[in-house]
């Protein structure tokens, strides 16, 4: 018996987990800087730049993305003081947040294709960039959304703390991750508008 | 503190029921176990590679026999053979899938899937991997690659045919061949799981070396093997999303009309909307996976090679540091040398001259390799098993198609070689063969490991020197044909004047071809009967130091009854002067082997040292009493 709980408890060790989450960062990561390196390499090789003001909306919603960053480490704050009320609250503003921050998004194409009449399907790549990298950065937000889903979840099933804690780490890691990629990504953009 | 322990209580319970409850599909299909999910990978494997090889065969006889018609082909393949020769298009469907199987579900998924999930938990003592439920998740999305890229046979228009590159504009519009349609559709999405396979793998593998070692095993007394397994990951977590930002772009070029790669496109006489893409851009983004790929190919292989050298030699490897430190420098340089792949895209010859460079330095952390296995050989007592045969092979194919490799590597040599067979020649040696051959002597090496049994060596033995005399017969004489100019990929040479001659050649390659192919069988045969019918293994059969010898040989979940082994002592500890068998496990201390011990194993343990001073001072005196 003694034996078995050893083995289990090798078993349900949570840091190798912890660091996975940190491992596939680094290849999200590598996945958004192929991504970048490519518009270099292309704008670089054919002399088709950008050349367009990205519409106003993506500056709000990078606004609501890093505001979601406070709540979230406020709700991680909350959890870790035994705090669970306020945790769920903080989750819940979270996913508000990031949910605003998926529709701004879908807003900044609207009036980019709308109002601006920059396609998708366009014969300058470098402006179907912009179509890629929000929309492999939205892919990424829906994964972050169901994860702080699933921290929610988990709080409100009483789960035992450690795993509570856990849950919620991996939810701050990864969504701390989102937020920077997209303001990267904001920034890389806002470089190369003309 | 409190919820910890109610915890334990839990899973303990659970734990008790499971084992009553374990059921086939939990045990044998959606397994969470890393030993029976090698065993799903390396069957997986060994099947895809039959499938290859018998592609390959397909496509050497039509190379061989450009002219006749064979009834039979047309019996067994339908539109894909009319009249019993094979159809154009559909050569170029072969070649692809067989590079693409052969280079990813064969070598990639089927070398590291099988011996890093086998090997990372036993080697480094752990209960498991970092999460085996996404282990799990790797093999089904290596599965349902496999599933995927098979049934492109049987879709109208036959698999992809762009080559395993799929380099745009053929792999882009659908309509620009046979193989560019639904084919190549089917292979995006194969590859889509495959890369969710191989990088959920190489996550868990990078993360269970890192996290969770035994007691004692520090980095410095991890097997070469679990080094190279490691450093394979490390790779692919790194390169293979490389590849999917690559793949997304297509994806967008075929199916939403944008024009990443596409440019000045002018299709059956009409002008195509594209324009200012950029076909370079993919190859770019390509072969920033592809060069590490070719790394993750045969790192593994090495690693495994190195394992069975040193056992089977009954002699510490020689240079582990170098051993080490080579790996990790070719793990680096794999980064940077992709252009070499493309001198012949009218590269500025600036950039071409530093690719050269930084391509001809890896010959180095190669070379350094190179010499320690033989080092380690050198007087060696080498027990020749058939594991120790196809390690021996990895180290001759690995030289022989290394050399080549000089050649190409170099920027303007590489204006004559580029697309010949010159380059098929060096690839298949180099890589090809040696990832293959380090792969079998994984197989014949751990299959006690993997079923407890042991494989029959006579058949091993003929299985070895068939297939490794015809694959020096296949290879070797392509070198002629590339220095000649003859080109790769081209369906019929007597369309061509020039190359007619090596008509002789080609039938000569197809038969030993052929050979080689069924040499196999006596592979396939030893493997299967020896799983069911194979003599009892015994604990330890090739008197190994290694931690995995130490597990019991009936499977159990969590790998060792009761407590994991400490770790005491690097792996090598073959043949130490003093001792009196030829070997010392891993998990013997150093106080129990007090008369081979050596200074220098106590170089961080200055109490170790302390105890041994003063045992070799008592030795001293009481040899001087007598």
């Amino acid at each position: 018996m003694m034996a078995q709980i050893q083995q289990e408890k090798d078993r349900l060790d949570l840091a190798p987990k912890k660091f996975n989450m940190w491992l596939f960062i680094f290849t999200s990561f590598m996945f958004f800087a192929a991504l970048t390196s490519g518009f270099i390499v292309y704008v670089g090789g054919r002399g088709h730049g950008l050349s367009l003001i990205l519409p106003n909306v993506f500056i709000y919603s990078t606004a609501v993305i890093m505001t979601s960053s406070v709540t979230l480490f406020l709700a991680s704050r909350a959890a870790k003081r035994l705090q669970f009320g306020k945790q769920r609250l903080f989750l819940w503003l979270t996913f508000a947040l990031g949910a605003a921050f998926f529709a701004l998004q879908i807003y900044g194409w609207y009036i980019l294709t709308y109002k601006m009449s920059i396609y998708f399907s366009n014969p300058n790549a470098s402006q179907s960039f912009v179509y890629v990298f929000t929309g492999m950065h939205l892919i990424h937000i829906i994964a972050g959304l169901l994860l702080i889903l699933n921290t929610l979840a988990g709080s409100y099933r009483n789960k035992p703390q450690v795993i509570n804690l856990y849950k919620m780490e991996m939810s701050s890691i990864f969504w701390h991750f989102v937020d920077i990629i997209w303001i990267y990504l904001y920034v890389f953009l806002l470089l190369n508008q003309y | 503190m409190s919820t910890l322990a109610v915890h334990d209580h839990g899973v303990v319970h659970n734990d008790h029921e499971h084992h009553h409850t374990e059921t086939f599909i939990s045990k044998y299909v959606f397994s969470q176990d890393h030993k029976m999910i090698a065993k799903q990978f390396l069957i997986t494997g060994i099947t895809m590679a039959v499938i290859a090889m018998l592609l390959s065969i397909l496509f050497r006889i039509q190379l061989a026999y450009p002219d006749k018609t064979f009834p039979l082909m047309e019996t067994l393949l339908g539109r894909f053979a009319p009249g019993g020769r094979l159809d154009p298009e559909f050569y170029l469907s072969l070649v692809t899938i067989h590079g693409t199987i052969m280079v990813f579900f064969v070598l990639t998924a089927g070398l590291s899937g099988t011996f890093s999930n086998l090997l990372i938990p036993l080697q480094v003592g752990a209960r498991d991997m970092a999460s085996p439920f996404i282990n799990m998740l790797s093999y089904w999305f290596f599965f349902a690659a496999s599933v995927i890229m098979i049934s492109s046979f049987f879709v109208q228009k036959g698999p992809a045919g762009a080559g395993w590159t799929i380099y745009p504009p053929l792999s882009a519009l659908p309509k620009a061949m046979k193989g560019s349609e639904m084919g190549m559709t089917l292979w995006l999405i194969s590859m889509v799981c495959f890369i969710a396979s191989s990088l959920m793998g190489g996550i868990n593998y990078v993360s269970t070396v890192l996290n969770m070692r035994t007691k004692g095993m520090d980095l410095w007394k991890m097997p070469l093997s679990v080094w190279a397994f490691f450093l394979t990951a490390i790779l692919g977590v790194l390169s293979f999303p490389v590849l999917v930002a690559g793949v997304v772009l297509l994806i967008f070029d075929r199916s939403f009309g944008t024009s990443f790669y596409l440019s000045d496109i002018v299709l059956n006489g009409k002008i195509m909307p594209f324009e200012g893409g950029s076909p370079i851009l993919f190859q770019h983004l390509f072969w920033f996976l592809g060069h590490p790929e070719v790394y993750i190919v045969i790192m593994p292989a090495m690693g495994i090679s190195s394992e069975v050298i040193a056992v089977n030699s009954r002699k510490p490897i020689f240079g582990y540091h170098a051993m080490v430190y080579s790996l990790i420098g070719i793990t680096t340089l794999s980064f940077i040398v992709w252009g070499h792949h493309m001198f012949v895209t009218g590269m500025n010859p600036f950039l071409g001259g530093v690719f050269m460079i930084t391509t001809l330095i890896i010959a180095v952390p190669s070379a350094v390799k190179t010499f320690n296995w033989i080092a380690t050989m050198w007087r060696g007592n080498i027990r020749f098993t058939p594991a120790m045969l196809f390690a021996i092979g990895l180290v001759s194919f690995f030289i022989s198609g290394g050399l080549t490799g000089i050649f190409l590597g170099n920027a303007a040599l590489d204006i004559n070689l580029h697309d010949t067979y010159f380059v098929v020649a060096h690839f298949h040696l180099v890589m090809g063969s040696a990832a293959i051959f380090g792969m079998l002597a994984g197989v014949y090496h751990w299959f006690p490991k993997l079923f407890g049994k042991l494989m029959d060596e006579k058949l091993g033995y003929l299985h070895f020197w068939i297939t490794f005399i015809c694959a020096y017969l296949v290879f070797f004489p392509m070198h002629f044909m590339g220095l000649d100019g003859v080109p790769r990929r081209y369906y019929a040479m007597t369309e061509f004047p020039a190359f007619n001659r090596w008509l002789s050649v080609n039938t000569f390659i197809t038969w030993a071809a052929i050979t080689a192919a069924v040499a196999q069988i006596a592979f396939l045969y030893n493997f299967i009967h020896s799983i069911f019918f194979g003599k009892k293994s015994p604990q330890n059969p090739w008197n190994s130091t290694t931690l995995e010898w130490t597990a019991p040989i009936e499977h159990i979940h969590g790998n060792w009854p009761g407590e994991i082994p400490t770790v005491y002592r690097w792996p090598y500890d073959y043949s130490k002067p003093g001792h009196e068998t030829d070997f010392i496990p891993q998990t013997t201390p150093f106080s129990e082997t007090m008369s081979s011990n050596l200074p220098h194993d106590f170089e961080d343990n200055p109490a170790g040292l302390e105890q041994y001073n003063a045992w070799a001072k008592t030795q001293r005196s009481s040899e001087e009493v007598k």
